[in-house]
């Protein structure tokens, strides 16, 4: 079976957002999105370090390697927050630029001729992914790429499939998970190697700054929209394998990087749930807003239209004209307002002089009931 | 030493200290409000601005794309905030977002601006990763320029930053309008992380506005204090960095001055006065053994007081039996003369020891006896 090299890279730009995507919902949801950007910086590290001692740039170690400075990571940033002498966010920000930092001084000054730069794995080079190959008895399998997410991203559905119960409950309620006698300490290491393993993989493919665009842009979009665990883990993968198949296109009609237009399509795709999302979007909400407005604005006119109702003064208070006096409104807002509760069928207009229905006078005491 | 003589390396070294003390004294501010990870995001958020603004202007003048990442870095930081105030969605996971999808869209304007026939793009990606050795004179001094306008900034705003830092509710109910105080700190801490780009780039230029108000802020307790101290530190890292990058062959700036500001943060942490890790072990280690000798002292004072003779001996096990660990106590009050052998691991109170387990006993307030 023979695949185009552009079908290729849409495989492996998929599985690996869906990848990155499942452990990024458990990221975002426990306040961790931050760590990811940190572990996919500080595993060049360990990359360096196994590239070193293997001198082989495809050796599994070196996924090991990272995997293992991933969890240094995230150690050290809890030593280093218990010592109660800085907060958690300064934490983060001092350990991975510092293994960070330690990574590029060595890959500077001991790997400058070898095929191991900071820009590649910083950004990532999907373009070149299909160029490098797993064969067998002579026969293509594929590429690598493809078969190191591939195996991945069963890892991670299999384990969030084995531990949901304990990753829900320690996600939602880490007090009841420790009285329950679950290890949410083991339960968290475990979680975090995982997100170094993704990190790793990922990063070969999009560069360690993309990671984090794949882990917590869908998590985020998906967040908007439904209040469920499961429904936000298929979501999230969903809308990261769309906005990576769209950041393909996008990149490849533009011609520019692929990483940067997938991650560019996952921001597109979060700023359409944070407007559209159906309850909690900026429309939905914007929208519900003003009908509370309108809705409340009716409710005061039918009540001080009832107040007043065969009351001496009802012949003044009950025109439209009056309500910028007596409710502060603005002339045009009265206007509408008396317009909405017409239609409504809350009360009639002879001329100037506003009554209620029996709908409005209904409406207005089931408003005072209700307060 | 030739920083005094070697062109490059005192542009290097002043760019980088003046770097280091601006957002070294703004940084104090995003680290105390709990906000130390914005400035990751914003030097992220910063690279769009700086290929668009080459794009536009088809300058690669430093003042350009510098306006370029702060307008850039700015937007980053309103998205941030739109974000988490109109949604339920989390600081942490609104900047994880910026920053990558920011720097994902800045690759994209890269990439463009790699293609256009005309347009060599060299010297854009020196953003990305910093190379200080490209600064020239110039740029030093748009460095030194803005890096003081920020800090000038700060200290006309200073009791506002102060309210911000520390109360924004009590600033609000003295009529302090804390939002727009809070977009002037921003856009000051934006300034101070544009300028770094150049120096030791996207990536980290975070740690410059981390790491020395994290060290500083072990020094002391005073804000003023702390302020200076950070600057200090980043200015000392700078130059630290700048010098031994030219030392050594290979030894690129930016991480090397990461590396000084780390070097610095673990010093304090471990050996700042009061704050520091080791004088907490000292302190507690003092205190425990302090205890155990009030305990031990205790015991063998209230044998003698029941005791028909007060000088009569006590056997150690006694003494083990109601206090863990007593036969090291016995032999230290021996030596201070507040105890005394009276048979093979028998002890008695001597009179030295009666005072002074007196005077302890009324220092813990149990003058009732």
């Amino acid at each position: 079976m023979i695949i185009a090299p552009e079908q290729e890279i849409q495989w492996i730009a998929a599985v690996t957002a869906a990848a990155c995507a499942l452990p990024g919902v458990f990221l975002v949801l426990r306040r961790m999105a931050l760590m990811s950007d940190a572990i996919s910086h500080s595993i060049l590290l360990g990359i360096v370090l196994a590239f070193f001692a293997t001198g082989n740039i495809a050796s599994p170690l070196l996924i090991a390697a990272a995997a293992a400075t991933g969890v240094l990571t995230v150690t050290l940033v809890e030593l280093l927050h218990r010592t109660r002498r800085v907060k958690e966010d300064a934490a983060i920000g001092l350990v991975f630029p510092a293994l960070f930092s330690v990574g590029v001084i060595l890959i500077s000054r001991y790997a400058g001729n070898v095929h191991l730069d900071v820009d590649a794995v910083l950004l990532g080079e999907l373009a070149f992914a299909p160029f490098n190959r797993y064969s067998w008895g002579g026969m293509d399998l594929g590429p690598r790429t493809l078969w190191v997410m591939g195996a991945i991203l069963l890892l991670n559905a299999a384990f969030i499939g084995a531990f949901f119960k304990e990753l829900k409950l320690t996600t939602f309620d880490t007090a009841l998970a420790g009285a329950l006698g679950f290890a949410p300490g083991a339960l968290h290491y475990a979680f975090m190697t995982l997100v170094s393993i993704t990190a790793v993989g990922a990063f070969d493919a999009v560069g360690s700054v993309l990671v984090v665009a794949l882990m917590i842009a869908p998590p985020a979009a998906a967040y908007l929209i439904t209040d469920r665990l499961p429904r936000m883990m298929a979501l999230s993968v969903a809308i990261g394998v769309a906005s990576a198949l769209a950041g393909y296109w996008m990149s490849y009609l533009l011609d520019v990087s692929i990483a940067g237009s997938m991650a560019t399509c996952t921001g597109v795709a979060f700023f359409l749930a944070f407007l559209l999302a159906p309850e909690r979007g900026v429309v939905a909400v914007a929208r519900r807003r003003a009908r509370q407005r309108w809705e409340f604005a009716q409710a005061i006119l039918t009540i001080h239209l009832l107040d007043h109702e065969g009351s001496p003064q009802a012949a003044v208070e009950s025109r439209e004209r009056h309500l910028h006096e007596h409710l502060r409104w603005a002339p045009d807002f009265a206007r509408v307002v008396v317009r909405r509760a017409e239609s409504a069928g809350l009360l009639t207009r002879t001329g100037e002089h506003l009554a209620l229905t029996d709908e409005g006078r209904a409406s207005a005491r089931e408003t005072m009931a209700n307060v | 030493m030739d920083l005094l003589t070697d062109y490059t390396l005192r542009t290097v070294a002043l760019g980088a200290a003046a770097l280091g003390l601006t957002s070294g004294a703004l940084g104090s501010f995003a680290v105390l409000r709990k906000q130390s990870l914005l400035g990751d995001a914003i030097s992220h958020a910063a690279l769009p601005g700086i290929a668009l603004a080459f794009l536009l202007t088809g300058s690669k003048a430093t003042p350009v794309l510098v306006a370029g990442a702060a307008v850039a870095g700015w937007l980053g930081t309103l998205a941030v905030m739109k974000i988490t105030g109109a949604t339920r969605v989390k600081e942490d996971s609104a900047l994880g977002i910026v920053l990558s999808v920011f720097f994902g869209f800045g690759l994209v304007l890269l990439t463009y601006v790699q293609k256009q026939p005309d347009a060599s793009q060299a010297g854009l990606d020196r953003f990305l990763f910093g190379q200080a050795a490209t600064l020239l004179h110039r740029d030093v001094l748009l460095i030194s320029g803005l890096g003081a306008a920020a800090l000038l900034g700060a200290a006309i705003f200073w009791k506002e930053f102060k309210l911000l830092a520390f109360d924004p509710d009590y600033g609000a109910s003295l009529g302090f309008p804390m939002r727009a105080v809070d977009v002037i700190l921003t856009t000051l801490l934006v300034v101070s992380i544009v300028i770094g780009l150049q120096t030791v780039g996207v990536v980290l230029m975070s740690a410059m506005v981390v790491a020395p108000a994290a060290a500083a802020r072990q020094w002391t307790d005073r804000m003023g204090r702390m302020v200076a101290v950070a600057g200090f530190f980043g200015a000392l890292a700078g130059v630290s960095g700048a010098v031994l990058s030219s030392l050594t062959e290979h030894l690129p700036t930016g991480p090397t001055i990461v590396l000084c500001l780390t070097g610095l943060v673990v010093l304090s942490i471990l050996f700042a006065p009061n704050r520091g890790v080791l004088w907490e072990t000292v302190r507690d280690r003092r205190n425990r053994s302090r205890l155990h000798m009030d305990a031990v002292l205790g015991n063998l004072d209230d044998l003698a007081r029941h005791h028909a003779d007060p000088q009569h001996g006590h056997a150690a096990a006694v003494l083990e039996a109601m206090h863990p660990g007593a036969h090291s106590e016995l032999r230290e009050m021996e030596a201070r003369g507040w105890a005394r052998r009276t048979g093979r691991d028998e002890w008695a109170i001597t009179p030295a020891g009666r005072g002074e387990a007196e005077r302890r006993a009324g220092l813990r307030g149990e003058d009732d006896r």
